[in-house]
């Protein structure tokens, strides 16, 4: 349903969502930067890429940047989650991608609603940084 | 230097470590460099929470502001070839769409950006990171780092401090809690740490914490234990179990705590401290030399 409805618009972009899982079924994760997954999605619906983010879950520092840096070099457009902190949202600013914060439910639920132009997209970050 | 018993005293390195915030370390540190008097030099090393000053009301002759270098880069020049950031562990710059983006918070000013730009396109301006203060508590030479409000990178700060260490005294540095870096860069020139916990189950977890991350430095360690008389022996047998030596009791008292509340150090709540101190620097001064035997020994 919701594949028709970008057909109709032409569009077809990378949607990325932080996720608990590696399916379109997994519980979309509320962090950005530590999140233990990052789905590519694109805005008919499939999966494209499933980015292992093991190494920022655990980083000291920089987190979201890093992971803000590996959506722009995979043209990213849209990334869907949670809380983004500032140094990410600056860097994922710096790169065009659109931030729809504060979302939940499963990745294909999130994917659905953005598709369907119920995401608003933030203008500044909504997390702490965290030290 | 002469000490009490006319014997020369060298000079030494001394950290003062816990592991657990609260168990006593600047007690420990500021009356054992009170108690060695003109021997001693005190660093107070917990640049984000500097108390040595409370209990010690030292004479500060010398305030120096402390800066690291951060990245500058002039876009003109890049060519957004992303080396910069490919090398910065810190993740204080990248190339990141059609743009070069620093996070100077988050620089540790190793400069290896500026060194691999092949444009040289990246030059360093300073950021202030906080003051280093000198001074002196009557023969004791006192020094302390103090961290910018606000500012979280502590380790060039405490570089800094530690940089002033007098070679000739036996200095003691306060170091911060904890067991990841401030404390690594206090500790890791010392010639000892003297580890200061509780006979409590969270002392001994944080203690053992500490251990673990001091212990691959190579350097000799004791435990000094406060409040000796609550909790349970679980610590001690740590100690046995891992050939730390117990150096030193302190025992629960309220005239102690008292004495504290009020901004006075340990010796002069309770003097017969002063001794003890003393001894526990004998103590730590015959570990290290012989330790330093040893070394040269198996060369």
């Amino acid at each position: 349903m919701w594949r028709r409805k970008v057909l109709e618009s032409g569009s077809k972009m990378k949607i990325a969502v932080t996720s608990d899982g590696t399916s379109l079924e997994s519980p979309m994760n509320p962090r950005f930067g530590r999140a233990p997954y990052i789905l590519i999605v694109t805005s008919e619906g499939d999966l494209v890429e499933v980015i292992d983010n093991a190494v920022n879950v655990n980083a000291m520092r920089g987190a979201g940047i890093q992971a803000a840096k590996s959506l722009a070099d995979r043209g990213v457009e849209i990334l869907l989650t949670g809380h983004c902190g500032p140094n990410a949202f600056t860097a994922l600013d710096a790169a065009g991608i659109k931030v729809g914060s504060d979302q939940s439910g499963s990745v294909k639920e999130v994917v659905e609603k953005c598709v369907a132009g119920k995401v608003t997209f933030a203008d500044k970050p909504n997390a702490e940084p965290h030290w | 230097m002469l000490n009490r018993t006319g014997k020369v005293s060298q000079p030494m390195k001394i950290a003062v470590a816990s592991g657990k915030g609260g168990t006593g370390k600047t007690t420990v540190a500021t009356s054992l460099a009170a108690a060695l008097g003109e021997r001693a030099q005190i660093l107070d090393c917990d640049v984000e929470e500097p108390n040595c000053h409370i209990l010690m009301s030292p004479q500060i002759s010398k305030s120096e502001p402390v800066s690291v270098q951060v990245p500058l880069v002039e876009m003109e020049k890049c060519d957004l070839c992303g080396k910069c950031g490919e090398v910065c562990k810190f993740s204080a710059i990248l190339t990141i769409g059609k743009t070069v983006l620093t996070f100077p918070e988050l620089c540790h000013g190793c400069g290896g950006c500026m060194l691999l730009c092949p444009h040289k396109a990246i030059s360093d301006t300073p950021r202030e990171l906080g003051v280093v203060e000198t001074g002196n508590v009557g023969s004791v030479e006192f020094v302390q780092g103090r961290i910018r409000i606000g500012e979280a990178m502590a380790p060039p700060l405490i570089k800094e401090v530690v940089r002033r260490v007098n070679p000739e005294k036996i200095a003691i540095l306060d170091a911060p809690p904890g067991a990841s870096c401030p404390v690594i860069h206090t500790v890791k020139r010392c010639d000892f740490v003297i580890m200061v916990t509780e006979p409590t189950p969270f002392g001994l977890h944080d203690l053992r914490i500490a251990v673990e991350a001091i212990r691959p430095l190579g350097i000799p360690m004791g435990v000094v234990l406060n409040r000796s008389d609550i909790g349970d022996g679980e610590v001690g047998e740590y100690c046995k179990a891992s050939s730390l030596p117990l150096l030193m009791e302190i025992p629960f008292d309220r005239k102690i705590a008292e004495g504290y509340s009020r901004g006075d150090m340990l010796i002069q709540t309770n003097p017969a401290f002063a001794e003890k101190l003393c001894e526990l620097f004998e103590n730590i001064s015959r570990i290290v030399n012989k330790g330093s035997d040893t070394r040269l020994a198996t060369r």
